[in-house]
């Protein structure tokens, strides 16, 4: 690479997102360990209001989604337009904006949810003021990246940035429709929308939220991370194209299908059961495409833990979008709605695929950001093997419960009555909710080697070092 | 057009993305709001009474509908465990709905009027004792806190604003209504005149001399389920 365009870069910034998403992981995977046990002994909350699993669970998901995958989404698509459009970023203001915007909406996240103020929608809890603090930041990054991709100085748009552009638009569409609100004080407000269309409107939301927060964009990210450590072009060009555009289209779409057999009209579910399972072909175009780019370059699998973190995440890409357009189908999805298999599929895909690829991500960007080498890459390798060990409990484990409880809700005894209580089906959870915390502290276990090693790479990266690279 | 002159203009790549992601949106959301079958024509749905707005304040709060959902589904085994499936009408003044995604708990969908207000009481004071295999956790601030009602004309008046049809009447009674729900003695005339004669009135929590955060949420649980009269409806349709 031209030093002297490298030291054009903005990588301030993006430092700063690295390390915030270092901390958010251990932060959101350490609130999910705690909810786990708190469902598997429920005195653990001491009577505290401010933790106990209802208020707990939205800063839950909503550290992982938005303050982890949020803040490697920022680092990285500020990485790669970057490096992909040979320009330094936008604008230093808006940058900055973002970084502080973002953590601030952190910040304000941790201190609301506890207290009890929140929308009440899933994935949208967030008061009124901190929604309109997010929409800013949205802006911000739009003007940001755009404003980049405006400077570049290949005539091609990288199709990396296809997918991130993508996730900026969609997300601010639906952040602004699924928060309309009129506030009462301020605090609290009324959602817009009631009833069946709140509904529609919310999953349509929150399933997009996981169609384009943490799919195409983490597709972006794939696109550039996965064939720069492989040191492979990209497999399929074409097979891009078509993915990208049909998984754009297709996506949105899929949202009723977390609404079966409710009080949704049936033609709006069949039609997002009907996407739903469509939208496999794109989503394995992207792991199909991602995986075969490691053609001629399997051997790497060997000796770069990195790559392995790519290739696993990408596998586990391929499960969960195979289970979900499964688990979209009415009659399958009359055993598993409601039950802990959902939650096994959402981990799956957030912990296998979302937080794999991006310790990747992090790990290829670290070294390169304040150049210096990784601390240690047998550590890596320990982070891989304990994610890759805990994800698997995890699902496991949630596989299991969630398909016995589904079950237990509708098994009847030969007189024709319920075999159990709706109490019988919790206890009978209990072994798995151990279970599954064991999952979620080896997860977490790893990302704690993974700050051991980024801190210790960071120690050794002097001043000097690191503004060669800035 | 071939693809090259897409992935070259950022104003073509944009707004392609755009009308594309908005497609589907627009094909599923839109057609709620007008076609005529999606909210059925039912007897008996009204706005929550004052008290009951607190309560489900407070549901919302808890973040209950992260282990309870409100929405049961027509299956033999859900109508045998919770009652007649859900309408869509029963949840059209919900802003925001509450149908929740999981099951940790049971559906709430129909709880109002299957336990006393005391087993209630006992049930949020230590779940426990009550549901031995319960997960759930213990509310006992709901009980300690004096419910906060200074701006609940403030509340309805937002809420009219957004399609509950609240009168302006219902919204100038809004304080004599609440606590006269939450009394046993308080004369209910008034209340029941507004908001019809089945509306639950007790002292909830069992304090008769002041009115909790306890009072409200049992109150709005009470109701859950309760207004829809399936005796006397003639089978739904859908």
């Amino acid at each position: 690479m031209d030093q002297n365009l490298a030291r054009t870069y903005d990588y301030e910034v993006i430092k700063k997102f690295t390390i915030a998403a270092v901390i958010y992981a251990v932060v959101g995977f350490l609130v999910g360990v705690i909810l786990a046990l708190e469902l598997t002994f429920p005195e653990l909350n001491g009577n505290i209001p401010y933790i106990t699993f209802g208020r707990l669970r939205p800063l839950h998901t909503s550290a992982v989604i938005f303050a982890f995958g949020g803040s490697v989404l920022f680092a990285t698509s500020y990485y790669v337009v970057q490096r992909t459009c040979k320009a330094r970023l936008f604008s230093d203001f808006l940058s900055n904006l973002t970084f502080w915007g973002w953590n601030l909406v952190v910040v304000l996240v941790v201190i609301t949810y506890p207290l009890g103020l929140s929308q009440g929608k899933e994935y949208a809890e967030p008061i009124w003021p901190i929604d309109l603090l997010i929409t800013v930041v949205w802006v911000a990054y739009f003007i940001n990246y755009v404003g980049t991709l405006a400077k570049r100085k290949e005539p091609h748009i990288y199709v990396a940035n296809w997918f991130y552009l993508a996730f900026i638009i969609t997300v601010a569409m639906l952040h602004i429709v699924n928060n309309l609100a009129i506030p009462v004080n301020l605090t609290d407000s009324y959602p817009v929308f009631s009833g069946v269309q709140d509904a529609m409107i919310q999953w349509w939301y929150g399933h997009n939220a996981v169609g384009f927060f943490l799919t195409a964009a983490f597709l972006g990210l794939m696109y550039y991370f996965v064939p720069k450590q492989a040191e492979r072009p990209v497999y399929s060009y074409r097979l891009s194209i078509v993915h990208f555009w049909a998984l754009s289209f297709m996506y949105i779409w899929a949202g009723p299908h977390h609404l079966h057999y409710t009080a949704l009209p049936d033609w709006a579910s069949t039609l997002g059961a009907t996407f739903s399972i469509m939208l496999l072909l794109p989503s394995w175009g992207g792991m199909i495409n991602g995986i075969m780019t490691l053609s001629g370059a399997w051997h790497k699998l060997r000796t770069d833990p990195i790559l392995r973190f790519f290739i696993v995440s990408l596998s586990f890409y391929g499960m969960s979008t195979f289970e979900g357009p499964m688990m979209s189908i009415k009659s399958v999805n009359a055993l598993s709605h409601y039950t802990d298999w959902t939650i096994g599929h959402v981990h799956s895909g957030a912990l296998g695929w979302v937080a794999m690829v991006s310790f990747g991500a992090i790990y290829h960007m670290v070294p390169r950001l304040w150049n210096v080498p990784l601390f240690s890459t047998r550590l890596v390798n320990v982070h891989f093997w304990l994610s890759t060990i805990g994800v698997v409990i995890y699902i496991v484990a949630m596989w299991i419960s969630g398909i016995m409880q589904g079950l237990m809700w509708r098994a009847y005894d030969t007189f024709g009555n319920l075999s159990y209580s709706f109490a019988e089906t919790v206890a009978a959870m209990h072994p798995y909710y151990l279970i599954r915390s064991i999952g979620g502290v080896v997860f977490l276990a790893g990302a704690l080697v993974m700050v051991y090693n980024v801190a210790m790479t960071l120690r050794s990266a002097t001043p000097a070092t690191s503004t060669q690279a800035a | 057009m071939q693809h090259t002159t897409i992935e070259k203009s950022i104003p073509l790549m944009a707004i392609l993305t755009l009308i594309l992601v908005s497609i589907g949106g627009i094909v599923e959301i839109v057609p709620l709001f007008f076609i005529k079958g999606t909210i059925e024509k039912v007897e008996g749905m009204r706005p929550y009474t004052p008290l009951e707005l607190k309560g489900r304040d407070i549901y919302i709060r808890e973040g209950c509908y992260n282990c309870h959902s409100q929405m049961i589904r027509p299956f033999r085994d859900e109508s045998e465990r919770y009652g007649h499936y859900s309408l869509a009408a029963e949840s059209m003044y919900d802003h925001p709905f509450q149908w929740g995604s999981k099951r940790t708990g049971p559906d709430l969908a129909r709880i109002g009027g299957k336990y006393s207000n005391e087993w209630h009481k006992a049930h949020m004071l230590k779940p426990k004792n009550v549901v031995p295999e319960s997960v759930m956790p213990a509310y006992p601030w709901l009980l300690e806190n004096t419910l906060k009602a200074d701006d609940i004309e403030k509340r309805m008046q937002v809420l009219a604003k957004v399609g509950v049809p609240y009168t302006e009447e219902q919204i100038k009674n809004a304080k004599t209504d609440l606590t006269a729900q939450a009394s046993a003695n308080a004369d209910g005339s008034g209340l029941t005149q507004r908001y019809g004669a089945k509306v639950p009135k007790a002292d909830f929590d069992g304090q008769p001399d002041r009115i909790t955060e306890l009072d409200a949420l049992v109150a709005y649980l009470q109701m859950l389920g309760t207004l829809v009269d399936f005796s006397s409806q003639q089978a739904t349709t859908r």
